[in-house]
């Protein structure tokens, strides 16, 4: 266990800026998640936390330590990979077995610690076989288990789960962290898929453009997103943004209901024209615009199956966004401001 | 006009079909195959089993007299070990060199283009003029290489590269691995290329220093590719008469003969082409052998 640290990494590829002058804290055990669009530097930045590759400016600390320069063997990290990077032509055991046999672990000691990673991932019995012979739930416990087997301070994972099906992820996600908890290692996890950090994360940070625009747990990234990109890059659909004389307006599609089944404390009523309504099974999209304000801005309502429609198809109705769930930015800077008078 | 049309469409049609159109397609290499490989070869064979020769226009089959005859023959069997030590040792030398220069070659670095440039110049210059410019470099009396070793004081006299056997087939072996090198250092990029960067990412994760990721990791998974440059390597190097012709016409006393050249001497010099063709197809078999083998090891550890 040992906390992760970056004091104001920086890492150019020629003229390209993967990441700009970046400050990040992990706290112990912690399951941190890098969430960004593709291209944001958060691969870069888990590289360099690895020792893959050297910054350009600022320091990695691991343990309180300062690792810059020192090769990824010595910093006690373990890295799991989009592909699983197994070695393709040795067995499920070699595999676990080579970063021990890179330490100069005798072949007693070696089959011992395989053995013991190999049960705690529950893959004793695919030991002999070769990779191939995998399914991708499989691979990815073997990587876990190589991972793991040098018993690493640090977990660096990289996109480990966008191999799988959609059906296998779910329950990829919830093995990983159950994993996660029972090993007690700080995890770097990094993803583009915003539904595997928050329900992953016990804090995500948000990246674009080699810059963490946000850190906090999934709550407050959620709720109280820093800016307009955080805003929109979390939630799905995401955050419905206005413009509103000199301001930005915000609020989550399921913030803003028909004026009937809205919380009795009220909130700010809008007039919705509804375009049109899709039905996904437990809940229902409305796409639409609101009347007086950026008309041209589609808007998107989320209600639960659960609750009758007063509106159809080409109708006008009235909504309301529920008290305390507007969020105000600012139109040149797409920051955060205080809340404004509508 | 109407018939011209029709005409038109009957022929497109015919393209159309895929058995005419493959047909039509594959005819040149067929007859070039054919005309260029197989009529000689078949040639060759029908040669071997018989006695004929340069001089005279007789033709009978003595089946296989001919192998016998030059199984007798010291030179044979000594052009025979010469082509195997030439054929192991400067393709063990070309593997390894090779495996090098890939490795440095897929690496990124300024001025690579230009070293890849000159890296696969020998491959591009035809055989028997890089090997004038060797024999140049190698001469008893000019020899530059000759002149920088007596310049440091390293020998007296000149070496005479390619007048004592043992230098003279060491000056073979070398002048052969430079020109084959190219080729092979070119297939094994391709095979180092197509190993994912997040095996190497991940060996260098598990703490595997150089030799280790090499040994462990890249050569094996290298194997099907390395097999194949060794296939072509040894097969160049066997069927190969020009550098050794070149530089030593299989002198001083046979000590650099090779089956090739003794091959053409007996045969096309000396006249006997029965006998030149059975030397030429002796190692046929060995080589055909060689092949399936080699072959079926790279199909069998292909690992992706």
């Amino acid at each position: 266990m040992a906390v992760v640290e970056v004091r104001g990494i920086t890492k150019h590829f020629g003229a390209v800026h993967a990441v700009n002058g970046l400050n990040l804290r992990s706290e112990e055990g912690e399951f941190l998640v890098l969430l960004g669009p593709s291209g944001c530097g958060k691969t870069t930045l888990l590289r360099m936390i690895a020792g893959l590759e050297e910054p350009t400016a600022g320091e990695v600390l691991i343990g309180g330590d300062v690792v810059n320069g020192l090769p990824p063997r010595v910093r006690k990290i373990a890295m799991v990979f989009q592909s699983y990077a197994l070695y393709p032509h040795m067995t499920v055991f070699k595999n676990i077995a080579f970063p021990l046999k890179a330490e100069g672990l005798d072949p007693e000691e070696r089959r011992e610690k395989v053995e013991w990673a190999a049960r705690l991932l529950d893959i004793e019995r695919l030991l002999d076989r070769k990779p191939r012979n995998l399914s991708g739930g499989e691979r990815q416990r073997v990587a876990l288990a190589r991972a793991l087997v040098r018993e690493p301070s640090v977990f660096l994972l990289d996109e480990p789960l966008s191999n799988l099906d959609a059906k296998l992820r779910a329950a990829a996600r919830d093995d990983l962290l159950e994993f996660q908890r029972r090993v007690d290692i700080t995890a770097i996890y990094v993803t583009h898929d915003q539904v595997e950090a928050m329900g992953m994360g016990d804090r995500i940070a948000v990246m674009n453009k080699g810059e963490i625009r946000q850190f906090g747990t999934p709550g407050e990234v959620y709720d109280d997103p820093a800016d307009t990109f955080v805003a929109t890059f979390i939630g799905s659909p995401p955050m419905n943004l206005l413009e509103h004389q000199d301001f930005l307006f915000g609020f989550r599609p399921e913030h803003f209901l028909p004026r009937e089944i809205a919380p009795p404390e009220g909130g700010t009523p809008l007039t919705y024209h509804v375009s049109r309504i899709e039905f996904l099974g437990s809940e229902r999209y409305l796409y639409g615009h609101v009347y007086g304000v950026s008309e041209k801005t589609k808007v998107i309502a989320m209600l639960p199956s659960t609750v009758t429609l007063p509106v159809a198809q080409e109708e006008d109705h009235e909504f309301v966004v529920v008290k305390g769930k507007m969020r105000f930015f600012d139109k040149e800077t797409g920051l955060r401001t205080s809340p404004r008078p509508l | 006009m109407a018939t011209e049309v029709i005409t038109t469409r009957r022929r497109r049609y015919l393209l159309d079909n895929e058995r005419v159109l493959g047909s039509v397609l594959m005819t040149p290499a067929v007859i070039y195959i054919v005309a260029l490989v197989g009529f000689p070869f078949v040639l060759a064979i029908i040669y071997a089993l018989s006695d004929v020769t340069t001089g005279s226009r007789g033709f009978n089959f003595v089946g296989f007299d001919n192998f016998v005859r030059i199984l007798d023959d010291p030179v044979f069997l000594r052009s025979l070990r010469n082509t195997f030590v030439f054929a192991a040792i400067s393709n063990i030398l070309v593997v390894v060199l090779a495996k090098a220069l890939a490795m440095i070659l897929v690496a990124d670095f300024k001025g690579k283009w230009v070293i890849r440039f000159f890296v696969l110049l020998p491959w591009t210059t035809p055989i028997s003029l890089a090997t004038i410019m060797w024999l140049w470099t190698l001469d008893s009396l000019f020899s530059p290489i000759d002149w920088v070793l007596r310049w440091l004081g390293l020998i007296e006299s000149n070496s005479y590269f390619l007048g004592k056997p043992g230098l003279a087939m060491a000056s073979v072996i070398i002048v052969h691995t430079w020109r084959i090198v190219p080729l092979a250092a070119v297939i094994m990029m391709a095979g180092l290329a197509a190993i994912p960067h997040e095996i190497n990412d991940a060996a260098q994760v598990d703490g595997a220093g150089f030799w280790r990721k090499l040994f462990e990791i890249t050569i094996p998974l290298m194997a099907p590719i390395i097999a194949v440059a060794v296939l072509f390597g040894v097969i160049l190097t066997i069927t190969d008469m020009s550098v050794v012709w070149v530089l030593t016409r299989g002198g001083p006393t046979n000590s650099t003969q090779v089956l090739a050249t003794w091959s053409f001497l007996k045969g096309i010099e000396g006249g006997a082409l029965s006998q030149g063709a059975a030397i030429a197809l002796f190692l046929l078999p060995v080589l055909v052998g060689l092949t399936v083998v080699i072959l079926r090891l790279a199909r069998r550890v292909e690992v992706f």
